[in-house]
């Protein structure tokens, strides 16, 4: 640990150091200044797992003389290889923002007033047990829903399993990942998962379909593609504005929004028509190739040209750029991809791609990811639930194989197939998260219950009945990091310092609230380390190590090809499924096809979002650091389109849906980085909730303006990249 | 003695600001300042553009108009690694060192000071790279001994293009950038 030297800080330090002693003036983002360090400082590193996202990079906080100064990566970590992200960086933030949330609350007047009293724990929790076994006994278990994201959620989750409904859900599903997943699963039997098991790093052709890595930060994923860039990778970025990747492409296609599947298709037309593809790869594992060849041999790149806007020359030598540096080549498969409604579909085009080049299993493609063995814990049955999940009625969505937020919402408005009367939602702010806020707001004063576990007032929480205040994720335990990766490991999240206020930890939480609902067989252990020292010990490991390591990895296994990992493809045909029979049973395209998306009427312009690096979803608006680093979005216009509208760089402006749904001021980057008829947001501002000072009335949020979306047929899925706006000029907000 | 420095792939910077924020909480940089900051320079029309992003700070310059201008001495030259630095207790906060600086990569601390990047010398002493350096995701940045043919700045910068910012104002500055 780096100490300054007696001199040196006599020198430099003396100043600040009397200053901050005697209480310097400094206006700081860590409550009451700390000043730089000082020689004789008392510091102490404790290893943990971040939480700013839900990419769980191990990390070390360390603190001086008791007080919190500065997270920084695990070396020992195959996630962040000792390096966080900005956000991980900025985590600090979490713990010293002033805007959290510091007491249980109940509502003291009409839903979604915000007007609330301050309760004790006791009575919070009491509350809600009497209310849930009130509903429990009126409409039966089922009539619960559980929202939740990220790993925090999974103490809550195993409480409401106890309780015994089967609605839990996310939004990381339907609102996300899930379209993604889908159509890996019909193409090759398995999904991306997360952490993504793509080797970036070793890909020599990096293909990215509006995926901003770079902005997008998901930080193994960004340190691998500076690795790749760094090695001279050829990177073809496809997307409407010109990302921070596309500054690193070798080629930039600027593709009208909402064509990406004809130009997939338009690849494969050239893979398969120029003979360009994996044929070993296809002969061995293929299966319905000729089928599938001749269905997409009228998608040429020429018939592609005025759909996509891409010359033809230049779709077709992407096309054997990606040829030349197969099975290296890695056709990028996204992550957020809930943009257009046939996202499963365009997923599954992606796979196909990939398939051509042969890039699955194989280095610098798609490995096999390895995980540690950490049993789970041995806890009793949980009781069988009366009735199915309610988001799905009679398979409606064939393909979805996780719950769907969108369908507990519809259930809870329409009471079919039954009535859902309470949402419990941990960490997720659903007004942000979801399309259409009004369906959403709709169907909370439908409900009888309504409890949200938060960090910061969100949107979300201003509508609850109860709010419980949780610790951020330096002050608590939480469940074990196993995700599968490059290289199986378990990462610990524990307690740096203390909650400041009388937030409690998720387990705690669980667990009250299980014992309160007459739980008591599903919790046998007490504290979250007899959790923990249960579910490490069969692993050969210990809750101490743990503590002191914070990450324990095991050893290499072989996750490609080249390393002696064989291929297998649990589809049902058992081999790639270039025509997918499951898809024709079910009366879908069993080899995707391109439909055109409605286009923006005159004078409009389609709406997207994307990703920042310094913040999560609409979770970090609040942090300090992070506030600071990116503190309102701007609303991205053609700098031609700015000019002929008569409006100015950093002019704010109204953005007006098709719907008449007017936004918050928002100020122009006028910008050569983006098409002309589309305008882009970065996710997340906008915040209208009272109780997040730093952040409310910042910027523009774009779930406000996503009225529309699109359904996916295959999985339910909520494409939301379907609303078009217009500006409105004279937006009132000063300079 | 040495004469640090650093060198800045910008192939490889994605302007995610982790230097930024690591200098905030390594350093306690108060609110509303930073010592550090990301610059994108974007040229050229749609669709045909080209974009450098740049992680910046002090240049620790080799002729520090800073250190010529200062009326007090405060701002000197550190004889450990030739570091440009601030003697806070000397320094009257006149913001004469602020006017002289082409990179406008200082400002004035609220407890009454001429404050900026001092390569994290406290963690440079101990053996560490500065915060920036050692957290970023991207591994970007690079930072040596410009003075030692054998260290890997100056094996950058002999085998690969670089640019330094504003050599026009010929104070000869210590951050190169690969281009």
């Amino acid at each position: 640990m780096a100490i300054l030297s007696r001199r040196r800080f006599l020198k430099i330090g003396a100043g600040a150091g009397a200053a901050a002693t005697l209480g310097s003036r400094a206006p700081s983002w860590a409550g009451d200044f700390f000043g730089p360090a000082r020689p004789g400082d008392r510091l102490e590193r404790v290893p943990t797992y971040c939480d700013l996202c839900f990419w769980k990079c191990a990390a070390i906080a360390t603190t001086r003389n008791g007080r919190l100064w500065k997270i920084e990566g695990n070396p020992e970590d195959p996630l962040s290889r000792g390096r966080l992200c900005p956000r991980g960086t900025g985590g600090v933030g979490a713990y010293y923002d002033t805007d959290r949330l510091r007491t249980p609350l109940v509502r003291r007047r009409n839903r979604g007033e915000d007007e609330w009293v301050e309760v004790t724990w006791d009575e919070a929790l009491g509350e809600i047990a009497g209310r849930l076994q009130r509903l429990k006994a009126e409409h039966g278990p089922e009539a619960l829903a559980f929202f939740s994201h990220g790993i925090g959620g999974n103490f809550l989750k195993h409480t409401f399993k106890a309780f015994g409904t089967p609605n839990l859900v996310a939004p990381s599903y339907a609102q996300c990942r899930g379209p993604r997943d889908v159509g890996f699963q019909l193409t090759f039997g398995e999904d991306v998962a997360t952490p993504e098991r793509t080797d970036i790093a070793n890909a020599r052709c990096l293909v990215l379909l509006g995926s901003h890595l770079g902005e997008n930060m998901h930080n193994s994923q960004v340190q691998e593609f500076a690795d790749a860039v760094g090695a001279g990778a050829s990177v073809i970025v496809a997307d409407p504005r010109f990302s921070v990747a596309a500054g690193k492409a070798k080629h930039y296609l600027p593709i009208k929004p909402g064509t990406d599947l004809a130009l997939l298709l338009a690849w494969m037309n050239v893979l398969v028509g120029e003979g360009l593809y994996d044929r070993e790869f296809v002969a061995a594992h293929g299966h319905g190739f000729e089928a599938f060849a001749a269905a997409i041999a009228p998608w040429t790149p020429e018939w592609a040209f005025p759909v996509t806007g891409l010359e033809p020359a230049a779709i077709r030598e992407t096309a054997r750029e990606m040829a030349r540096h197969r099975p290296a080549t890695l056709v990028h498969p996204g992550r957020h991809v809930t943009w257009y409604g046939d996202d499963a579909q365009r997923s599954r085009a992606i796979a196909l791609v990939n398939a051509l080049l042969g890039s699955w299993g194989r280095r610098g493609g798609f490995f096999f990811p390895a995980s540690f063995e950490v049993p789970k814990y041995p806890y009793p049955p949980y009781p069988h639930a009366g009735r199915p999940p309610v988001d799905n009625p009679d398979g409606r969505y064939p393909f979805a194989d996780l719950g769907l937020t969108n369908g507990i919402r519809e259930a809870t408005l329409s009471g079919r197939p039954y009535p859902i009367k309470a949402w419990f939602v941990y960490a997720t702010n659903l007004l942000q998260a979801l399309p259409n806020q009004e369906e959403t707001l709709r169907a909370i004063q439908a409900l009888d219950l309504m409890v949200v576990v938060d960090v910061v007032p969100s949107e979300i929480a201003g509508w609850a009945d109860v709010v419980l205040p949780e610790s951020v994720y330096l002050e608590r335990y939480d469940d074990l990091n196993t995700e599968a990766f490059r290289e199986p490991f378990v990462s610990l999240r524990q307690p740096v310092v203390e909650s400041p206020d009388d937030q409690r930890p998720n387990w705690w939480i669980a667990r009250a609230l299980a014992l309160r609902l007459g739980l008591e067989a599903w919790y046998p252990w007490r504290t979250v380390e007899e959790y923990l020292e249960a579910r490490l010990a069969p692993a050969g490991l210990s809750l101490a190590e743990l503590k002191r390591r914070g990450v324990v990895v095991g050893p290499h296994r072989p996750i490609t090809v080249e390393e002696g990992h064989a291929l297998e493809f649990p589809t049902p045909s058992g081999k790639v499924e270039f025509w997918s029979n499951q898809l024709a049973e079910h009366g879908f395209d069993p080899v995707p096809r391109y439909t055109p998306h409605p286009e923006p009427p005159p004078g409009y312009f389609r709406l997207l979002f994307g990703r920042a690096p310094v913040h999560t979803f609409s979770r970090t608006q609040t942090n300090p650091l992070l506030a600071e680093a990116m503190p309102e979005n701007e609303v991205w216009i053609n700098a031609d389109v700015v000019r002929r509208s008569g409006l100015a760089n950093g002019d704010a402006v109204r953005l007006v849906n098709q719907d008449g749904v007017e936004s918050a001021p928002i100020r122009i980057k006028a910008t050569e980085r983006i098409r002309t008829d589309c305008v882009y947001l970065v996710h997340g501002f906008g915040h209208t909730a009272k109780g997040l000072r730093r952040t409310v009335g910042r910027g523009a949020s774009d779930a406000q303006l996503i009225t529309r979306y699109a359904v996916d047929p295959l999985m339910g899925g909520t494409g939301m990249n379907v609303n078009f706006v217009t500006l409105r000029a004279g937006a009132g907000k000063e300079a | 003695m040495a004469r640090f420095g650093m060198v800045i792939d910008t192939a490889r910077c994605v302007g995610c600001m982790d230097c930024v924020i690591a200098c905030k909480t390594e350093n306690q940089v108060p609110e509303g300042f930073h010592r550090d900051w990301i610059t994108t320079e974007v040229s050229g029309r749609f669709p045909t553009l080209s974009m450098e992003i740049r992680t910046e700070r002090c240049n620790h310059c080799d002729e520090p108009p800073c250190v010529t201008c200062c009326p007090t001495g405060a701002s000197h030259v550190e004889e450990f690694g030739r570091i440009v630095l601030v003697n806070h207790e000397q320094c009257i906060g006149c913001k004469a060192c602020l006017a002289s600086c082409p990179y406008d990569a200082r400002f004035v601390h609220p407890d009454g000071y001429a404050d900026k990047c001092t390569f994290c010398i406290h963690r440079v002493e101990a053996g560490q790279d500065p915060a920036c350096v050692a957290v970023c995701p991207t591994r970007c940045m690079h930072f040596g001994d410009l003075d030692d043919p054998q260290s890997e700045v100056s094996r950058l910068l002999q085998s690969c293009r670089h640019h330094a910012l504003l050599p026009e104002a010929g104070t000869r500055p210590r951050i190169f950038y690969l281009s």
